[in-house]
């Protein structure tokens, strides 16, 4: 149970600048995951809380207690690894054990917790066996165990559903935000799987080249993604972008391809003229209207099928249709105009209506 | 596979056994005949049974003469000398590759250099410049002196080195986040992970530490101090006054203790030098 806060943490490896400066605050109990392409420095933030590397500024603060430059034994940490970084050499009982041994917990005591924690994890069974004579999932719920037995105030979680297929990291996400849940225990989440985050997270921290690109609730995320990077990321299949300008004093955008847009959410700021990015996500996309769309490949999801095509100007689009692949080859569509993105062109900045 | 390679395979195999296990029986065949016989030139390869007891008697009595060094003694001495080498080589070099592989510090890469270049530096480049350090230490014709200089080691280094860095560092993270300090680590992981390649290194460095003779020689000129390997030597004396067949017996006793050792870790030297548990 704890609180905790970054303030203007950077980490430079020598000429590299991998982080830019990262606020952020956990509330008690909070689930925040982190997300980012591979290289983004989600990893880095996470080595920095746990204190497996220096910061080069900046101050990490757990219960307002300062922790920056405290030994990682020291500061209550729990980690969960990707490789889960389980003692091969020792049992499952044991690997759970030894964080506690080290602490001088008495054999009672630790005989209860590992037990409890396994009754938890449902690896009463399996507490006897060496870490290769298990499966993925289990290994991956030992790692969870020695997490949890030590009662720490902080969780970190680094890609620890990565290494498993597919059904299992659905099933193994569900039950660790139901654990998380259950237990409480403020937890830092990183991973690069946009669904992974959307599901887990309270709260998401999209990284962008080392720069917090934008911070808030997944749904606030998906609806109103603060640049174009985010709107790109957040949400499968990817958010279709077009070129656009600014007319009508801000209530309409002239796309590229010729049709004018108006907006119905308000005006937005910007001179006329100026060049945007109009952004629709494929569920959005309407059949039917005045945009033509040459399809390239579509793909049967069963429910559902994703379409890849190009528009007349060679500005690819997916959209998403009900029922099996279609049958022509040219489709039309439409923009509808509450569901539109826009963005500024040079910064990739939202632009958001005017108020009032 | 058809018959035919079958049979090649085979005859190569019976080939190549015979080719290293010959002269062995023939030292074996010897030890229990007459010097007169081994003098002229006349082995049997098969073992005279009856003539057995000639291996108490070079334990007990050695060369056969009255100031001879009892085999037995050389035996223990080979022993505790290729002991101390081998578990001496495998601390030091344990110590230094955990160094090397695990800490960040200023000029860790000079270090670990100057131990790789002194592979290129046997021991018969440096012994005189070693004699005259444990001369003027005043070790010659101690324990010390014969065991002590032989125990660096780059080659043992460099192996540990290269065990330690398929290692992941995770599990050192996992182990520094669960509260280990580095001699904890060193101590409940480290040494567990890798102790396959140690029992391997160990068969290894036992091996050498029993064959070493140029150094023995110089360094202990005490009969006390006689390993097996310098004491057959010296057993053979003018082609008159030898007894072959207690120099034979002697050799036969001399090759016993490493293939025990072999043996009885055979399967960890097999996994430690291939795979490893990782």
């Amino acid at each position: 149970m704890a609180t905790l806060t970054l303030t203007g943490l950077r980490k430079s490896f020598g000429e590299t600048h991998v982080l830019h400066g990262i606020d952020l605050s956990l509330a008690d109990g909070e689930m925040l995951v982190i997300v980012g392409a591979s290289g983004c420095g989600k990893s880095t933030l996470l080595r920095l809380v746990a204190g497996l590397e220096t910061p080069t500024a900046g101050s990490i603060r757990i219960d307002e207690r300062e922790v920056t430059n405290v030994d990682p034994s020291q500061r209550d940490i729990a980690m969960v690894f990707q490789n889960y970084a389980l003692y091969p050499h020792m049992s499952v009982f044991d690997n759970m054990a030894y964080g506690l041994r080290i602490r001088g917990l008495s054999r009672e005591e630790i005989t209860r917790r590992v037990n409890d924690t396994a009754g938890l994890l449902g690896l009463e069974a399996l507490l006897a066996r060496k870490p290769r004579q298990l499966s993925g999932g289990q290994r991956q719920r030992v790692a969870m165990g020695r997490a949890i037995v030590r009662e720490p105030k902080l969780f970190l979680f680094d890609e620890p559903l990565s290494n498993l297929d597919a059904k299992l990291r659905v099933q193994m996400r569900a039950e660790i935000r139901r654990l998380q849940r259950r237990l409480g225990v403020t937890s830092l989440f990183v991973t690069h799987d946009q669904v992974e985050a959307m599901t887990l997270g309270d709260r998401l921290l999209v990284l962008n080249q080392g720069h917090a690109a934008q911070l808030a609730t997944p749904m606030e995320i998906f609806e109103k993604p603060a640049d174009t990077y985010v709107a790109g990321f957040i949400g499968a299949p990817a958010m279709n972008f077009c070129g656009a300008t600014l007319v009508d004093e801000g209530r309409a955008a002239r796309l590229d391809l010729g049709p004018v847009i108006a907006f119905t959410d308000g005006q937005r700021p910007g001179e006329e003229g100026q060049t945007i990015i109009v952004g629709i996500r494929p569920e959005h996309v309407l059949q039917g209207g005045g945009l033509d769309v040459i399809v390239e490949l579509a793909e049967p999801l069963g429910s559902e099928t994703v379409i890849h095509g190009r528009l007349s100007d060679g500005t690819p689009l997916l959209l998403r249709a009900p029922g099996g692949p279609p049958r022509e080859e040219k489709l039309a569509v439409s923009f509808p105009p509450a569901h539109l993105h826009v963005f500024d062109q040079g910064s990739g900045k939202r632009l958001d209506p005017i108020r009032g | 596979m058809n018959r035919q390679t079958d049979w090649t395979a085979h005859v190569v195999l019976g080939l190549g056994v015979l080719l290293f296990a010959f002269p062995v029986w023939l030292v074996f065949a010897a030890s229990t005949q007459s010097t007169e016989a081994i003098s002229r030139g006349e082995i049997s390869l098969i073992p005279d049974f009856s003539r057995l007891g000639i291996y108490a008697e070079v334990l007990r009595h050695g060369a056969g003469h009255q100031s001879a060094t009892p085999v037995w003694r050389m035996l223990g001495i080979s022993f505790a000398m290729a002991i101390c080498i081998a578990v001496g080589k495998i601390i030091i070099s344990f110590l230094s590759a955990y160094a090397i592989a695990f800490f960040r510090f200023p000029f860790r890469m000079i270090a670990f250099w100057t131990i790789f270049l002194t592979l290129m530096l046997p021991v018969e480049v440096r012994i005189i410049p070693t004699y005259a350090v444990m001369a003027n230490f005043g070790l010659i014709n101690t324990f010390t002196g014969l065991t002590v200089p032989l125990i660096a080691s780059a080659t043992a280094t460099l192996l540990f080195r290269q065990v330690f860095l398929t290692i992941p560092d995770e599990l050192m993270e996992a182990a520094r986040m669960d509260g280990a300090g580095p001699w904890r680590f060193l101590k409940d992981i480290l040494v567990p992970v890798s102790a396959t390649n140690i029992a391997a290194l160990f068969v290894i460095l036992f091996v050498y530490g029993w064959n070493q003779y140029l150094w023995p020689l110089l360094v202990a000129a005490d009969p006390k101090l006689e390993p097996i390997v310098i004491g057959i030597v010296k057993m053979i004396g003018s082609e008159a006054e030898t007894e072959w067949n207690r120099v034979m017996a002697t050799a036969v006793l001399a090759l016993l203790p490493p293939v025990a050792v072999v043996v009885l870790m055979q399967r960890w030297f097999v996994s430690g030098l291939t795979e490893g548990e990782k």
